[in-house]
């Protein structure tokens, strides 16, 4: 079969969902009003709400979202073969993640541009706002440590990549001089800077004296270097702990001076990249050779796929950055079903070509099969499938595969580079606001807060022993990311559903994605903790994956206990729901 | 051809506010501060604080006394918190 016609088929289906579904929900039930006033507007202050052109935001919310856990999630769920993947990604992006950031938007919206957390705190109370804070801490903790594994697996795995990276810290920092002492444009440095990440990227293929590879360094594969660890797990350690200072002092510099710049190069990379895969798929138009489902599968699909897919087809992630400013920029209220709606199909798409490029990489089934042979082997495979098979893609539009390899793989680290600073600057400020409501003093402060971020992000990703053994197992925590993920898009959901319900309006629509995301997140969770990690009688016991998993799905539990008894005998009490 | 350069420089304008958006509120709210800790140490005479150039952060006065007044507003102060500077008796 032509990964074009599946390709066709996902675009056609997105479509159809943003044309006729999300204009459905829109005008039926949250029943947008083009004169409604929006924070944006009410509260303008130049700074947090101004209002903003819808394609601007548009382009602000897609690229706040999409990054690379749309690609790798569904790189290790094509394990179950391409269907499931691909019915999970599109039909969820329609149904549940487009239903979703545009609800927290209008939500928002109606509720003076409030956050999620603090909605759940007026809704549930000072407990739903610990509650929240604790699970946001713990999705940004498997953030941090996965994208940590994932930067540190394909330096490892494709050491050209590792000079590109590196050039374009100073190059970023320069730029925030320029642009913010000089008063300088972005736009050209950037793209110089672009240029000249990607001339390294192709002069550094080419030539191996420029491939920073620390595995070599040491010996190579095989030699023990130190305290009985060989040269792998040396290597995993080295570029961890190199990670780990980078991001204590990223997260701790001014916005202006790493970040901004960083992030605005990025983007570029982000829609650079999508254009090439999808043009490549065009032109190469390539065969899917992985099977439609895969039935030597030791491990079901059924809950897991749930929670493997997260971002790509729903993730409630995207709740924090609906409601934390997109809403606060919103126009008009009508144009939250393009910003938020459209948004998610953005990163469908993503996901989309995610599937495309690992499925038409392999010569043969048989090929595909001997590379996922496992669950486990799928998690630690993944990554590298994906960007060997979307420099193939690439290939259709003339680029040669060693430059595109380490093209894609530039791409991806930068993707998960952004996610990381991003992610310990946001969990340096919820330590704080949780050190606040507990009085540990020492913890509000920015060094302190910071550095038991990065600490307990290191801790948690060398602990996990893969098969190259000590700090090569990140991929382990996947399921932990993608449980608590989607334990906050179920939060999320939830909070519209009462609003939606208080108004007198069908909820439906939102409470079946809700119920759905809930109990396939404990559903996979009890059978992930109880039959896999459980130490005693699990079938690869695991103390840590056991103990994190255990919390999340006590949360989860709680969540859905709420959840019911909210929606069961919520009596229309006058909250800040309630307001128009 | 001045079309199609119009239409390009839009859309340029266009993309680089797409990709400034991001961390636009964020950077605005650092300059702020810095903008705050300026106009405080400007003031800083008033607080106390001995300022040997208060010959000449005084002639900012005048510049200085509107944004002086969103900031105590914007910091929770009704009034004036200095008794030399009267923007709101």
């Amino acid at each position: 079969m032509s990964a074009i016609l599946l390709a066709v088929i996902g675009i056609l289906v997105f479509f159809l969902g943003y044309r006729y579904y999300s204009k459905f929900i829109a005008e039926r039930i949250y029943q947008l009003d083009p004169d409604y006033v929006t924070p944006a507007h009410q509260f303008n202050d130049g700074v947090d709400f101004v209002p903003t052109n819808k394609f601007i935001l548009w382009g602000h919310h897609f690229t706040s979202v999409a990054g690379a856990a749309p690609i790798l999630g569904p790189a290790i769920a094509v394990y179950w073969g391409w269907l499931p993947a691909f019915l999970w990604v599109v039909l969820g992006t329609v149904f549940a993640a487009g239903v979703h950031d545009f609800g927290a938007i209008v939500l928002s919206v109606r509720n003076k541009g409030r956050s999620i957390g603090t909605l759940a705190n007026s809704l549930i109370g000072q407990q739903a706002k610990l509650l929240f804070l604790f699970i946001i801490l713990i999705l940004v903790l498997m953030v941090n440590a996965v994208f940590a594994w994932v930067i540190a697996n394909l330096f490892i795995t494709f050491p050209s990549s590792v000079l590109p990276i590196f050039i374009q810290i100073p190059l970023a920092i320069w730029i925030g001089y320029y642009v913010y002492r000089k008063r300088g444009g972005m736009l050209a440095p950037s793209l110089a800077v672009l240029a000249v990440m990607y001339a390294t990227a192709i002069i550094a293929s080419q030539i191996p004296a420029l491939h920073i590879d620390v595995v070599s360094y040491f010996g190579g594969e095989g030699t023990t270097v130190l305290f009985g660890l060989d040269a792998v797990s040396m290597a995993f350690f080295v570029w961890i702990m190199i990670l780990m200072i980078y991001v204590y002092i990223a997260s701790t510099l001014p916005v202006w001076k790493l970040l901004q710049p960083r992030d605005y190069i990025n983007s570029h990379q982000l829609i650079l990249g999508l254009l090439i895969l999808y043009l490549g798929l065009f032109f190469s138009n390539p065969e899917i050779t992985a099977p439609m489902t895969n039935t030597t599968a030791a491990t079901p699909w059924f809950p897991l796929l749930f929670i493997t897919i997260a971002c790509g087809a729903i993730s409630g992630f995207h709740s924090l950055v609906s409601s934390g400013t997109t809403s606060k920029q919103l126009n008009k209220e009508t144009d939250a079903r393009f910003v938020g709606y459209l948004g998610a199909v953005g990163e469908g798409s993503l996901a989309l070509i995610s599937i495309l490029a690992v499925i038409t990489f392999f010569a043969t089934p048989a090929d595909f099969l001997n590379s996922y042979t496992s669950f486990a082997a799928a998690g630690d495979v993944g990554l590298g499938n994906f960007v060997n098979g979307a420099a193939q893609l690439a290939t259709g539009i003339g680029i040669p595969e060693s430059v595109a390899i380490t093209i894609v793989a530039v791409i991806v680290v930068s993707f998960a580079a952004t996610t990381l600073d991003t992610s310990v600057r946001l969990m340096r400020y919820i330590i704080s606001e949780l050190s606040h409501e507990y009085d540990v003093h020492i913890f509000t402060k920015k060094h302190p807060a910071t550095l038991l971020a990065v600490g307990s992000s290191a801790a948690l990703v060398l602990l996990p022993q893969g098969p190259q053994g000590f700090g090569s197992g990140g991929y382990l925590l996947w399921p932990l990311f993608g449980t608590s993920n989607q334990l906050l898009a179920g939060i999320a959901l939830l909070l519209i559903s009462i609003w939606l319900k208080r108004q007198g309006r069908n909820y439906v629509y939102t409470l079946a994605p809700m119920l759905f995301l809930l109990v396939m997140t404990v559903w996979a969770m009890g059978q992930q903790v109880f039959t896999e990690w459980a130490i005693f009688w699990g079938n690869d016991p695991d103390l840590l994956l056991f103990i994190f998993g255990a919390i999340i799905l006590g949360f989860a539990l709680w969540v859905i206990f709420v959840s019911l008894s909210i929606l069961i005998r919520d009596n229309h009490k006058q909250t800040p729901l309630d307001m128009n | 051809m001045p079309n199609i350069q119009m239409m390009l420089k839009k859309a340029l304008r266009y993309y680089d506010e797409v990709l400034r958006q991001a961390h636009r509120a964020e950077i605005k709210r650092e300059i702020r501060d810095e903008d705050d800790l300026f106009m405080l140490l400007c003031f800083s005479e008033m607080l106390g604080i001995p300022n040997p150039v208060s010959y000449y952060t005084l002639e900012c006065y005048p510049v200085m006394v509107e944004r002086f007044h969103e900031w105590h507003l914007r910091m929770g102060m009704e009034k004036s918190p200095l008794d030399g500077i009267r923007c709101c008796c």
